[in-house]
């Protein structure tokens, strides 16, 4: 089933209830998780920790756009913490050598490269995304304590940690990022021919390859978004902390793939939005926040995540048999 | 005879042989009897763990619960000795196994949510568990030393180390499960094609169902050991485990996509990476180095399996 045919079928018949619960059900957690929180704290709904609540979201949430789209496109990236990490030691390592600025640039330029050559040896060596990027994350984190000699590394010119410092009321630069990079893949998906091919070539990879659609290029571009992105959330980390930690990032290709699928897009490809995606990292980070914010102990996250996750898949499987018995 | 032929199927094997001559010239210590069996003590808890986690990936599944699981399991078994004793800790730690092994099962296999992310899920969720059920600290045996409960990390027999004796045991018992009993047959029929086997009469639910069972049995079964080896069990102590487990099933040659592979190339696999890894320390290479190089050697292994498959290598 693609996002595709779901619309059509919505257009067809008029508005749906099961249609839209199927597209949205993730805005319905967000407005629970929220209520729940604003009963449970009395700090949670000020205008400061919500603001508080879009930075934090916002680290996961720039990997969740590149990682959407190469979940659409049936793959799936692992290495994308690695990545973080490596952007975020260039950028901080090569200051002294090359200026603010360009050390910036070449942690970008860097992290884009990973995530190019990821996607160039799955599109051509036909192994499975899953595996490669397992290989690239373990591979990338060994360069990363290589470059860093197992140490952090600490900001010398502090320009560089002020520059995320900038606010639009309690909206930083670093959530603004992550609003407007979300928006700009949204528009690349709906209203460009490498976003509609991304949701076929997921959807049913046989019948995009028959109808001329270059997926070795498509797989390629994805995962070099996804890798460019991943440097910028790294880049942007160790602005906020002014350092660069070889472990910065361990984990978070979970918590990013929790968020992506958390939000609905399906791991398989071929549907899911950068709506979907939004509303998962921003659900994901409030629970966080609501729980850090009643000192809960670090297991009870641990535990909401994993029954959270399991429950989101449990409906978005209700809601599948519900659209395929219609 | 084609050496070439026999070159490109054992590819692997050769530049197995390869390393072991290399590290064996240049690191001393490496072949000899005790590294070998050290080396075997080390293997047998993950080779145990891929024992069951081949059921579930022939099946066509993936289980990365497993390394979470084996930390909650070990803690258990730790703390159930002091409370019950040898035998209780034992039978309650193949209890909660065959519970969480159950569960997922029952996620994967009844519900059919996506096993990838199902068992990341509990990955987390068995974490928190953990922490939730040790408060936080590590957890110590009293008195095991004492108990039977010791042989299973530290006995010997004919001066084998005891773990490496249950993972032969245990690979041998797996194998005449999956290849000669009718279940067996069924984990592979569910992988190779599902709808198929469906329509053929196999109730895959309950065959993916059993995999995951198996999964959990299995690291039940290495946490048992786990616990007597260390005699203690602290949060972090299964961490990343899942990851060396698919890591050992890769390199030996199951594919992830499921329906082929075996409990000997998992045994293989997975004795191969032991060597890799310690002949890697013994030349003084750092962890890091250790799992670039691993990796590097899965990645082509998997490369060189799928190009031969389609025939673009010759030699």
């Amino acid at each position: 089933m693609s996002m595709e045919s779901a619309g059509q079928s919505a257009r067809k018949t008029g508005f749906r209830a099961g249609d839209w619960l199927i597209r949205n059900h993730i805005w319905i957690f967000l407005a629970i998780a929220i209520t729940v929180f604003s009963f449970a704290s009395p700090y949670f709904l000020t205008l400061n920790n919500l603001g508080n609540v879009l930075t934090q979201a916002a680290f996961i949430g720039i990997l969740a756009v590149g990682m959407t789209m190469v979940i659409l496109n049936g793959e799936i990236d692992l290495s994308v913490g690695a990545t973080l990490a490596l952007a975020g030691a260039l950028a901080i390592g090569l200051q002294p050598l090359i200026g603010v600025w360009p050390a910036i640039f070449a942690g970008f330029l860097a992290s884009a490269a990973l995530g190019f050559l990821n996607g160039a040896f799955v599109a051509f060596s036909g192994m499975h995304s899953f595996v490669v990027t397992l290989g690239a994350l373990i591979g990338i984190r060994g360069l990363v304590f290589v470059y860093t000699g197992e140490n952090a590394l600490m900001v010398e010119d502090f320009s560089y940690t002020e520059i995320p410092e900038l606010y639009l009321g309690p909206v930083s630069l670093t959530a603004m990022i992550f609003f407007g990079l979300a928006l700009l893949f949204q528009w690349v998906l709906t209203s460009t021919r490498h976003g509609r091919e991304t949701y076929a070539v997921g959807d049913n990879i046989e019948a995009a390859h028959d109808s001329g659609i270059n997926i070795k290029r498509h797989k390629i571009i994805n995962f070099t978004i996804c890798g460019a992105m991943a440097g910028i959330a790294g880049i942007l980390l160790s602005m906020r902390l002014g350092t660069a930690e070889p472990n910065a990032g361990r984990i978070w290709e979970l918590w990013t793939i929790i968020a992506v699928v958390l939000g609905g897009t399906r791991l398989m490809g071929g549907y899911g939005t950068m709506w979907m995606t939004i509303g998962g990292v921003l659900t994901l980070a409030v629970i966080r926040n609501g729980l850090r914010l009643l000192n809960t102990p670090n297991y009870v996250e641990l535990i909401v995540m994993g029954t959270v996750l399991i429950l989101a898949l449990a409906l978005d499987r209700l809601l599948e048999h519900g659209r395929s018995r219609r | 005879m084609d050496w070439m032929n026999v070159a490109r199927r054992h590819g692997l094997l050769v530049a197995f042989g390869l390393f072991l001559a290399i590290v064996a010239s240049s690191a001393d210590g490496f072949l000899t009897v005790g590294n070998i069996l050290d080396v075997l003590r080390q293997v047998s808890i993950i080779g145990i763990i891929a024992l069951g986690v081949t059921f579930v990936v022939i099946s066509g599944r993936l289980d990365l619960s497993v390394g979470s699981m084996l930390t909650l399991l070990t803690v258990i078994v730790v703390d159930q000795h002091n409370n019950l004793g040898p035998g209780g800790a034992v039978l309650v730690t193949l209890g909660a196994g065959l519970l969480i092994g159950a569960w997922n099962g029952a996620l994967v296999g009844f519900l059919k949510l996506n096993a990838l992310i199902v068992t990341l899920a509990m990955l987390s969720l068995l974490q928190g568990l953990t922490l939730f059920y040790s408060g936080g600290s590590n957890v110590n045996v009293e008195g095991a030393q004492t108990t039977w409960f010791a042989i299973f990390g530290r006995g010997t027999v004919w001066g084998i180390p005891v773990p490496a004796l249950l993972f032969l045991g245990f690979a041998v018992i797996a194998s005449f499960v999956l290849r000669r009993t009718v279940y067996g047959r069924t984990v592979y029929a569910v992988g190779g094609n599902e709808t198929a086997s469906v329509f053929s009469g196999i109730d895959a639910r309950w065959t993916v169902f059993l995999a995951y069972v198996l999964s959990g049995v299995a690291t039940a079964l290495a946490a048992i050991i786990m616990g007597s080896r260390v005699m203690g069990a602290q949060n972090t102590i299964g961490q990343g485990y899942e990851l060396t487990v698919l890591a050992g099933i890769i390199l030996g040659g199951t594919s992830l996509m499921g329906g082929s592979g075996s409990i000997w190339r998992t045994v293989t696999g997975v004795t191969m990476l032991g060597f890799i890894q310690n002949g890697l320390l013994l030349l003084g290479f750092p962890y890091y180095v250790q799992w670039l190089v691993t990796w590097a050697v899965i990645i082509a292994a998997v490369w060189i399996d799928l190009a031969a498959k389609r025939g673009r290598i010759i030699a």
